[in-house]
């Protein structure tokens, strides 16, 4: 069979730059890469083809990345001071308006993905995020997984977990008004 | 019953989550009708939802596997290959 570092060459910086975004340390990334090379070469056979390796070894180390978040969060469970005591104070005043409403967002979402640029602000913003918000937004928007998966990996209730996404989301778009979406509209004018 | 659009935003975040009950759907439609800032804010955040979930698919060219860590991992591979043979 292949050599399995030639598997090393062709994918090793794309399955770590994502482990590593989603773990932010390089010996745990390190660890769950291997283990997903691991994990390949004894299943390879599995591999039918459907897909193209690149997206089954991102598979595999998909669930090797919410194994880790499950056993991390079930030793470092939520606390009531995360739950409750961040508020969006920031945002809202006290008769709940918009201290800064949201601006009026120029760009295409739909290309905006593709600009590198724009991308680093996005995982700049992310990382701007504590962990758990960060783990809770990922697990949801770029893994896709359902309101009772995340549950069982971050060992919180579902009304936890929507308090969590909420704050994860104001505080994201607003990070990425001030720097990326207000200064595409000084570039305009 | 008023709703603001503290409570508005938190609602429209609910909503990508699960299905809100009727009257709060209905209590949300006719805030975003009459207000600007949370609709936007609706439309942002699903913007926001398209952008992550076609991110991850795309390269970060910053990020690289160190070369201490590819070596490592390359014959550890190869270590494996011999045991399962």
């Amino acid at each position: 069979m292949k050599n399995p570092e030639t598997w090393v060459d062709e994918y090793g910086d794309q399955l770590y730059q994502f482990a590593f975004t989603r773990v932010h340390d390089s010996e745990i990334a390190a660890d769950l890469v291997q283990e997903t090379f691991l994990a390949g070469l004894k299943s390879k056979d599995r591999f039918e083809g459907r897909s193209s390796m690149r997206t089954w070894l991102t598979g595999i180390l998909k669930h090797k990345i919410i194994d880790h978040l499950r056993k991390k969060n079930r030793e470092y469970p939520v606390t009531d001071i995360e739950l409750y005591v961040d508020t969006l104070g920031e945002f809202f005043d006290k008769s709940g308006h918009w201290k800064t409403g949201p601006a009026k967002w120029i760009a295409n979402p739909s290309k905006l993905y593709e600009q590198q640029e724009f991308l680093e602000i996005f995982y700049q913003c992310l990382s701007g995020l504590t962990s758990r918000l960060a783990d809770a937004f990922k697990l949801r928007e770029i893994d896709g997984l359902s309101t009772d998966e995340i549950c069982k990996v971050l060992s919180i209730t579902a009304t936890n977990l929507w308090v969590l996404l909420h704050r994860a989301r104001m505080k994201l778009r607003g990070c990425l008004e001030r720097n990326w979406f207000e200064k595409e509209v000084m570039k305009e004018q | 019953m008023m709703l603001s659009c503290e409570e508005i935003s938190r609602l429209v975040s609910d909503s990508m989550d699960r299905k809100l009950p009727l009257a709060q759907r209905f209590a949300v439609w006719i805030h975003l009708i009459m207000c600007k800032f949370c609709s936007r804010y609706r439309k942002q955040l699903a913007d926001i939802r398209e952008i992550a979930r076609k991110s991850s698919d795309l390269r970060q060219s910053a990020i690289k596997l160190p070369p201490e860590i590819r070596d490592r991992i390359k014959r550890n591979l190869q270590n494996s290959l011999k045991d399962l043979h």
